[in-house]
């Protein structure tokens, strides 16, 4: 898992480049590697952000030697990638009309009906490539190719808190209301982030995700137990 | 509850900052934090506090605030007047406020941030390891929002009684010119423009334009070209990033930025140089000027010094 390149962004943060693509394998490597300058614990070290293909390390420029930090980097072993569980995370989602803001044009433009287009979205296991945008918000992929679909040309002002979206290749879940460009197939009741948590993600970089069909009664039902929205 | 500071009136943008919210990033959370921290650690420093306490960030216009309390406080990083019960008092230097008394903001003369610093730190909950406001997220800070009229904000346990600071040298240049001279490193991505793209940058000023905030500054000037288009697979955006769309007039993405984006980054601000950008006002000017690791490292260092000596004071 040597990196490619690293490359200093500015004096505080060094990047680690693998492969410029979006890949399981490839994003794979950058999730060890985030993993592995983790356990070393390196003096000054104040935050290590693994994203599609690269490693952040954010560090104190007074306090960290940036040269024994890229050794570091360079010299990780290849190792198992780290996984919180072997379990994959289920997401239970509500496709209804009401919910799925976007499910009728898409499907209708993926010449698909939405029960297929919706069967499709359920069939795969995603990955989490990583989480930005906004806290919380994870990037899965890759989605099948006959209901990836690009963003949005205008971006709505509030997309609802458990928002479902599609854009390109990625599918992914809005934590918390936002404007957003994603285009929007369905809603989970669950809460994926949780600021007061000590663990405030559901998801981290890495992680595998299913997302499960329920009905509205049960969307409900599940929501209840979720305690306030955010 | 008597130990507390109230909102009597707002200014344009007033919010809660500390030394922002590191380690979540991965989580997606943005860092946030002072605009210009070594004002913030100035104000700190000054009454004793740590300087992770939480201060007040105040843009362009202040507020007007009462103290429930006697507390010492200090106000650092842009020049405005100000008055405490309606005389006259210096910025930069300990301040002693009895209970009841007014703090208020006047013409601002210099710089565009402030930071009041109150003995014992505003004392608002901690959200992921910190208090500071990311008033787009709605995170952390007075209820994730910048001050309100009526607000009323907790103080925090004094500190043992802070020894006003003698022969005290102002540690933050104050830019009484309208370009701000600031100090880039190139990368992490000028591969990805044309040869002549990173002299472009530093070549004349960039003008700040209105559209400007917390999050990031757009600039105004030179069009610097990619070579393969300005996408590029999302990573990390660093403070201080100098980020370019397909427009080509960059973005310099500042402490409310998302932790990650798609855009080519050509340059880098330099630690040092972080706290000048913060002082630029809409309208004004950027000059960025290139310099590489040792440089940064140095200048950080000159930066520094004097903060450090105020902050070790008694410890």
């Amino acid at each position: 898992m040597t990196p490619l390149r690293i490359v200093a962004a500015g004096d505080a943060a060094l990047i680690a480049e693998f492969d410029d693509r979006v890949d399981v394998e490839v994003n794979r490597q950058a999730v060890a590697l985030a993993e592995h300058v983790r356990a070393q614990a390196v003096r000054g070290v104040r935050d290590v952000v693994p994203t599609f293909r690269s490693v952040a390390v954010y560090f104190d420029p007074l306090h960290t030697d940036v040269d024994a930090l890229a050794t570091t980097l360079r010299s990780a072993a290849p190792t198992k990638e780290y996984t919180r569980s072997t379990s994959v995370i289920e997401v239970p989602v509500c496709y209804d009309s009401d919910f799925a803001l976007d499910l009728e044009d898409i499907a209708r433009r993926a010449r698909l009906d939405t029960d297929t287009f919706v069967s499709i979205h359920t069939n795969s296991e995603y990955r989490v490539f990583m989480l930005g945008f906004m806290p919380g918000f994870a990037y899965l992929g890759t989605v099948d190719a006959r209901i990836a679909t690009p963003r949005q040309a205008t971006p709505r002002l509030q997309v609802p808190a458990g928002s479902v979206g599609i854009a390109g290749q990625q599918t992914g879940i809005y934590p918390a209301q936002t404007p957003g460009g994603w285009n929007i197939i369905g809603r989970t009741p669950l809460r994926t982030w949780r600021p007061a948590a000590e663990q405030p993600s559901l998801f981290r970089a890495g992680d595998s995700v299913r997302f499960r069909r329920i009905d509205r009664a049960t969307f409900e039902k599940i929501a209840v137990t979720q305690g306030d929205t955010v | 509850m008597s130990d507390m500071l109230e909102v009597l009136a707002v200014g344009l943008l007033t919010t809660v900052q500390d030394l922002g919210r590191w380690g979540h990033q991965s989580s997606g959370v943005p860092v946030a934090g002072p605009m210009d921290p070594f004002a913030h650690r100035l104000a700190n420093a000054i009454v004793a506090n740590p300087r992770d306490a939480a201060t007040l960030e105040i843009t362009l216009t202040g507020p007007m605030l009462a103290f429930h309390v006697a507390r010492s406080f200090a106000v650092a990083g842009a020049s405005f007047e100000l008055f405490m019960d309606d005389r006259p008092v210096e910025t930069d230097c300990l301040l002693e406020a009895r209970a009841g008394s007014v703090l208020r903001f006047g013409t601002r003369r210099a710089g565009a941030r402030a930071y009041l610093a109150v003995a014992g730190g505003i004392d608002v909950p901690v959200v992921l390891g910190s208090r500071a406001t990311h008033v787009p997220s709605g995170m952390g800070g007075c209820s994730g929002r910048a001050l309100r009229k009526g607000d009323r904000l907790p103080l925090g346990v004094t500190p043992p009684a802070a020894t006003p600071p003698h022969g005290l040298t102002r540690p933050t240049e104050r830019q009484t010119q309208n370009v701000a001279i600031v100090r880039v490193m190139s990368g992490p991505q000028a591969d990805l423009f044309t040869a002549d793209a990173l002299d472009a940058l530093t070549a004349s000023p960039y003008r700040v334009d209105s559209n400007s905030n917390r999050m990031g500054y757009r600039l105004v000037g030179p069009t610097l070209r990619h070579r393969h288009g300005a996408d590029i697979i999302s990573d990390a955006t660093p403070l201080g990033t100098v980020q370019v769309p397909a427009s080509g007039q960059p973005l310099l993405l500042m402490a409310d930025r998302q932790t990650t984006g798609g855009y080519a980054k050509i340059a880098t601000v330099i630690s040092a140089d972080i706290g000048v950008a913060g002082q630029v006002a809409p309208g004004d000017f950027l000059q960025f000027k290139a310099c590489d690791h040792s440089e940064a490292v140095a200048a950080l260092l000159v930066r520094e010094k004097p903060l450090l000596a105020l902050e070790s004071r008694g410890a």
